[in-house]
């Protein structure tokens, strides 16, 4: 078996571990909840052994220090490690506050980026690296960079749960923002699992690029018909989730996770997720943009916007530790936060050019 | 003459939080504008983009509006270095401001604290042991010098009181962040403003002692520097390059001084001036050698370097061999007719023709990525390089505030983990004589992270109580 067959057993694993957490949370089944937790950590097995297998193969290639063949030089091998970051995390935190509520949370957002990967025909075969990718602050960059996306993921999930559970007036401004977040979170998810289906039935070349494909089956389809339904239908599943909202609340408070441990964990996912990102994300980048072509910051778009997510999380921790800010109010500067990162991470690539060829697939 | 009250005023406008908020937000979201509007001094870009999002009609007029404020070079717009420049005050006066308070916080040694002060902590625990006050006092002390925290004691007639505190340096954290964000600030003007950044193409056996500016502006360098060789490698079967490398030599009154290989993410270093490796070209002359070793059938070894249309001899032969023609980048179509897909020497090619006395005996395509082509009746002709045809583009840069950057950043990881993981925790406890028990009070108190302390002190007490019974 390579790589490739024990990244499919995880992606399997976490996608049925979602399935199991959403249950769990539904009917409050210790039994679903020990399963769930199984599957998440077999496919976190399976991911790891994928991962080294990956490495190996990367080194009987490219023949060069151990350090260098690390696979994290294209955007699929980057997501991958990220959910990887992200399982483990979680894993963490299920053990530490004996918790599963999470997971329905979590997983999702590593099904999406595994499904993500899966549709862009972004390119899965291993390639040598190119001479500018030749280096050791490459891994120290990247994998730093993947730990705090990770830690603001976790923020992200935290951040809308906590709103989830403070505010049941459906005509808060609050309440409307974190259900249309969660619902275009969902949309993008589902369109993209639609993407995903047509392109394997189309059987369509790996060559045609995420860029032309992304949304293709829905928003952005030939037929005029198809893609003002999927807006309309877009329009139905927020209003959804807008109308349905509350019970959510009931969910999460049946599980006696109290606010305060909500805000207290968006806070300390941020204060991991903050130093980690400037010592991997900007700081090694600087460093290696320094030693590979002679600046160590040029304003293009991926270093502009981690910077702009650097500024978010900044004020974040300012307005928390001197203006006092809480509650609601914070946790919708730490969902900023996260779609910044999320732009940051893949938007640039896709929407804007730049210089930073690390991420082109 | 200024009114004091004003003075002030404008220090009081730069110490505020506010302030700092409203510049984190300012600049988010004047960077975002960067980010869309292209930053190059090419119009039309952007001209394209404003007509798609607003019409032709008023495209031109909303670019001329962009281009006024200094959108499409923001980042070195007068406003933006403002923003910057405020910025630095901001912190430069917030730190000010509150630095003396953590000095004294952090001079003055944790103190016990009267009775009725007990009452009003928020992490507080209340119980009794069922032992003699000193064996109490030992077992508890025991209990918290395992999770780090040494205890002083205080004893009066009935009661006794310890206190200690951990990390009270921690405090110093944000201190040192904001310091190292100014010593940035710092390295980076020394670098614009006391440095250059160029380029310069050298040519496979030129030499030059200048460098360019992005403007065609000349930069003396105090010395010359030569390129020996420059070589691509590729990676097997594929166009994709392996390795871009470039022998440099530094040449100061007249003697070689160094002699340095250069690749993409190992550059040379001389006299505060560096040289990276960032592109290459081709361009031929007449006066370019091409360079072959050959080997004849009969083991006997030759290097030879010949110019375009000239030839060589094949050893203990009357063969001789002629370039007769070049290709940077071979390849072949369907119909198996060879074409040049490439401006730069990707797969370079000679076409060689072998002549005995007068006569052509022979002619073959030699390419130089490619063994099976070296091979000939006569033995093997290995195409090893056109010398003279290949410039290295350097990157030429000089920065003396780069290391201020560094140490800079060196400061920052420091101060952020002693922000960030780092604590200043402090507690104080009350054992009173109670006949032959003991009432203990535990009090505490931390800067961050409450849950977490409350949650290791509840621990630490109930492991106390267990030990009673
Ligand atoms: C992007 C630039 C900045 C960064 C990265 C930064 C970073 C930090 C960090 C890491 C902390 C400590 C947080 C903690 O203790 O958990 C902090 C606190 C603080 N920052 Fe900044 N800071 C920046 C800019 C500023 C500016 C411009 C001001 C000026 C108003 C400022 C004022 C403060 C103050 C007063 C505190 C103390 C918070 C407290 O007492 O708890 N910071 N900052």
């Amino acid at each position: 078996m390579d790589s490739s067959d024990f990244f499919g057993i995880s992606s399997i694993a976490y996608v049925l571990a979602m399935v199991l957490y959403i249950s769990y949370l539904a009917f409050k089944n210790n039994t679903i909840g020990i399963l769930a937790t199984t599957f998440t950590i077999a496919g976190f097995a399976s991911h790891t052994i994928a991962f080294i297998i990956r490495w190996k193969e990367f080194y009987d290639l490219g023949k060069m220090g151990i350090l260098r063949a690390v696979p994290l030089t294209n955007l699929y091998e980057s997501l991958v490690f990220f959910v990887w970051c992200i399982i483990l995390g979680y894993l963490i935190i299920e053990w530490k506050y004996k918790t599963r509520t999470f997971g329905a949370f979590i997983t999702p957002i590593s099904a999406m980026a595994l499904a993500f990967i899966d549709i862009s025909g972004m390119s899965k075969e291993i390639h040598p690296l190119v001479p500018a990718l030749q280096s050791n602050w490459l891994l120290a960059h990247v994998t730093l960079s993947f730990i705090a996306y990770a830690g603001f993921s976790v923020s992200f999930a935290t951040a809308i749960m906590y709103l989830a559970l403070s505010i049941d007036d459906k005509k808060s401004p609050y309440y409307i923002l974190w259900t249309v977040m969660l619902g275009l979170f969902s949309i993008v998810l589902l369109a993209m699992g639609i993407d995903y289906l047509t392109f394997k039935i189309a059987g369509l070349s790996q060559k045609v690029f995420l860029k032309n494909y992304l949304f293709k089956a829905t928003f952005r389809n030939e037929s005029f018909l198809i893609s003002i339904t999927s807006y309309a239908l877009s329009v139905c599943i927020i209003l959804f989730i807008w109308n349905y909202g509350i019970y959510l609340k009931k969910l999460i408070s049946s599980f006696k996770i109290t606010q305060n441990q909500l805000d207290e964990l968006t806070y300390k996912s941020i204060a991991v997720g903050f130093p980690v990102f400037t010592l991997g994300g900007l700081i090694f980048g600087a460093v290696w943009a320094d030693q590979a072509w002679g600046r160590y910051w040029s304003w293009d778009p991926k270093e502009t916007w981690s910077l702009i997510t650097w500024f978010v999380y900044a004020f974040y921790i300012h307005a928390r530790l001197l203006r006092g800010w809480r509650g609601a109010k914070i946790a919708i500067v730490s969902i900023v936060g996260f779609v910044s990162t999320i732009f940051t991470y893949l938007g640039v690539n896709l929407l804007l050019s730049g210089l930073h060829s690390y991420g082109s697939m | 003459m200024l009114n004091p009250s004003f003075i002030d005023r404008i220090w009081y406008f730069l110490s505020s939080v506010k302030l700092a908020i409203f510049v984190f937000t300012t600049i988010g979201i004047s960077s975002i504008f960067g980010t869309i509007i292209d930053q190059s001094s090419d119009p039309e870009k952007n001209i394209k983009l404003l007509t798609k999002i607003f019409g032709q009609s008023i495209a031109l007029d909303v670019y001329k509006i962009i281009d006024t404020i200094g959108l499409n070079n923001m980042y070195h717009s007068w406003w933006f270095i403002t923003l910057l420049f405020v910025f630095a005050s901001n912190l430069i006066v917030c730190t000010l401001e509150r630095l003396p308070s953590v000095l004294k916080i952090i001079k003055e040694p944790i103190k016990p604290i009267n009775e009725e002060q007990f009452s009003n902590f928020p992490i507080r625990h209340h119980f009794t042991l069922n032992m003699h006050i000193d064996k109490a006092s030992k077992l508890i002390s025991d209990a918290f010098s395992k999770s780090g925290f040494k205890l002083y004691e205080n004893r009066e007639d009935n009661n006794i009181q310890s206190y200690s505190e951990k990390g009270k340096y921690s405090r110093l954290g944000l201190y040192i962040t904001h310091i190292s964000i100014l010593l940035l600030f710092l390295g980076v003007i020394a670098g614009l403003f006391k440095g250059f950044n160029g380029y310069l193409n050298l040519l496979e056996g030129t030499n030059s002692s200048v460098a360019y500016l992005q403007n065609g502006q000349e930069i003396p360098l105090g010395f010359e520097i030569r390129c020996d060789d420059f070589d691509v490698s590729f990676y097997e079967g594929s166009d994709t390059p392996k390795s871009y490398k470039s022998n440099l030599t530094i040449i100061e009154n007249g003697k070689e001084v160094l002699k340095q290989q250069i690749e993409v993410n190992s550059p040379l270093r001389y006299k505060g001036i560096t040289f990276y490796q960032s592109s290459y070209g081709f361009s031929p002359s007449p006066q370019s050698l091409f360079h072959f070793r050959i080997t004849s059938r009969s083991k006997k070894q030759l290097e030879t370097k010949i110019h375009f249309d000239e030839q060589f001899t094949i050893p203990d032969t009357n063969i001789t061999v002629k370039v007769a023609d070049f290709s940077p980048a071979i390849a072949m179509d369907e119909s198996g007719k060879l074409f040049t897909y490439a401006d730069n020497m990707v797969n370079p090619a000679v076409f060689l023709e072998f002549y005995d006395g007068k006569s052509i005996i022979n002619r073959q395509w030699v390419l130089k990525r490619f063994p099976q082509s070296w091979v000939f009746p006569e033995g093997e002709i290995e195409f090893v390089d056109l010398w003279g045809s290949q410039y290295t583009g350097l990157q030429v840069r000089k920065d003396p505030g780069v290391w201020l950057v560094y140490l800079a950043c060196l400061i920052m990881s420091v101060g952020l983990y002693m922000s960030f993981f780092m604590t200043h925790k402090k507690i104080w406890i009350l054992l009173k004589k109670n006949a032959n028990k003991t009432d203990v009070i535990i009090v505490a108190s931390t800067n961050k992270y409450k849950n977490t302390f409350e949650n290791k002190i509840q621990e630490t007490v109930s492991s106390l109580l267990k030990t009673d019974k």
